[in-house]
């Protein structure tokens, strides 16, 4: 839900990264903050437990300028990965315009994934959103470490892909972001939409803007 | 990726004016400093009155998330809503009502008035903006959720500078 603020010039745009306890949503947004320049950011806002978990969200607004006349901006969130902490996990999705899922890549972690990823479709579902129709990106996160699933593994578990029942999006739609690859392909006569995906090590930043700018231009091609 | 089904609205200039002129009038009868519009999702759509010294945009992400915060407390206590919430400070204090269930209305104000006149003048003004916010939620946007031609383009142009760190 862009809301675009004829009154003010404003637009406002809303991401929320989703995952995974621990996974490393609130490190994304905390490598944001490290290199945005001052001038294009706001407070980083984090509601966290004494433990520095977060509890209820991250919040980092960041400023893209004045484009045609309009103040576009992104409001970036997290939300708190536990499952117990399910009611404000929902809270933030409202009105959201584009989803980051942060995928933890440990082979131990991979149950937590899939739990997450459930979870996140259906509290979408329950404000009445169809993830299938919003910008959403993936990033396996941690690539670094060396229990790190294979990419092909995390992807036909959490990615893999939803049918295309409309015609004219049944085509062939390169990858972007993986040579060779295709987000919109056929397989076995049926026409299937898969989501861009994202390596990142987000601790040393890797992956994290690749993964902003993605969703953050899915989200400007709503606004078009 | 249009029809994801996150209802989408605009704001016009001459809704800006006529909720701008309703909330006026409420801050001179309250004799309360600011009046303040935040919609659900944590958005600033209108301050009115003296100018706050704190980040708007923290100001509203909190704000939308302190009513969502208190909307599920009401549903534990089997309540539909808690429609108004009062947070007393020392000096300065904060009046939130809800408008027609999609924008709140924050109001700031300190010893130059009483809790009582606030709640007081402030129905009636939620009331009518109720009544206008209802009216433009329910109106057709037609192009109002899209921009200008050119704008997704240079937009990406800005990210790429922005993000391409």
């Amino acid at each position: 839900m862009s809301l675009i603020n004829y009154a003010s010039r404003e637009i406002n745009c809303k991401i929320v990264y989703y995952g995974p306890g621990l996974g490393g949503k609130t490190t994304n947004l905390e490598y944001v903050y490290e290199k945005v320049a001052p001038s294009s950011k706001g407070k980083l806002i984090s509601l966290a437990t004494e433990t520095e978990r977060t509890l209820f969200f991250d919040f980092l607004p960041v400023d893209l300028g004045t484009i045609r006349g309009f103040r576009t901006r992104f409001h970036l969130y997290t939300v708190p990965g536990q499952v117990y902490y399910n009611a404000s996990r929902k809270l933030i999705l409202k009105g959201v315009d584009g989803v980051v899922f942060v995928a933890d890549s440990q082979i131990d972690r991979m149950e937590a994934n899939l739990e997450a990823m459930q979870n996140l479709y259906d509290n979408m579902a329950q404000h009445g959103y169809d993830l299938t129709r919003l910008p959403f990106v993936i990033q396996y996160n941690k690539r670094d470490l060396p229990n790190a699933a294979p990419l092909q593994d995390l992807d036909t578990a959490l990615n893999p892909g939803w049918t295309v029942d409309d015609p004219e999006r049944q085509k062939s739609t390169p990858d972007p972001y993986r040579t060779g690859d295709y987000l919109v392909r056929e397989v076995d006569g049926a026409w299937i939409e898969r989501v861009p995906t994202f390596e990142g090590v987000a601790v040393k930043g890797e992956g994290v803007f690749d993964t902003l700018k993605a969703v953050s231009k899915l989200v400007l091609k709503t606004l078009g | 990726m249009s029809g994801s089904g996150a209802a989408s609205w605009s704001f016009r200039e001459e809704d800006s004016g006529r909720i701008r002129a309703v909330l006026m009038d409420f801050l001179r009868d309250a004799s309360a400093r600011t009046a303040l519009l935040v919609d659900r999702a944590g958005q600033m759509l209108v301050t009115v009155g003296e100018t706050p010294n704190f980040d708007p945009t923290a100001f509203a992400s909190l704000t939308a998330a302190d009513f969502s915060a208190n909307d599920q407390l009401a549903r534990l206590l089997g309540e539909h809503e808690f429609g108004t919430l009062f947070h007393q400070g020392e000096k300065e204090s904060l009046y939130l009502a809800d408008i027609a269930r999609r924008v709140i209305l924050v109001v700031l104000f300190d010893n130059r008035t009483t809790l009582g006149l606030v709640k007081l003048r402030m129905k009636p003004a939620v009331n009518e903006l109720s009544v206008m916010f209802t009216e433009m939620f329910a109106r057709d946007t037609g192009n109002d959720g899209r921009v200008g031609a050119g704008f997704v383009g240079e937009a990406e142009d800005e990210l790429d500078k922005l993000f391409g760190i």
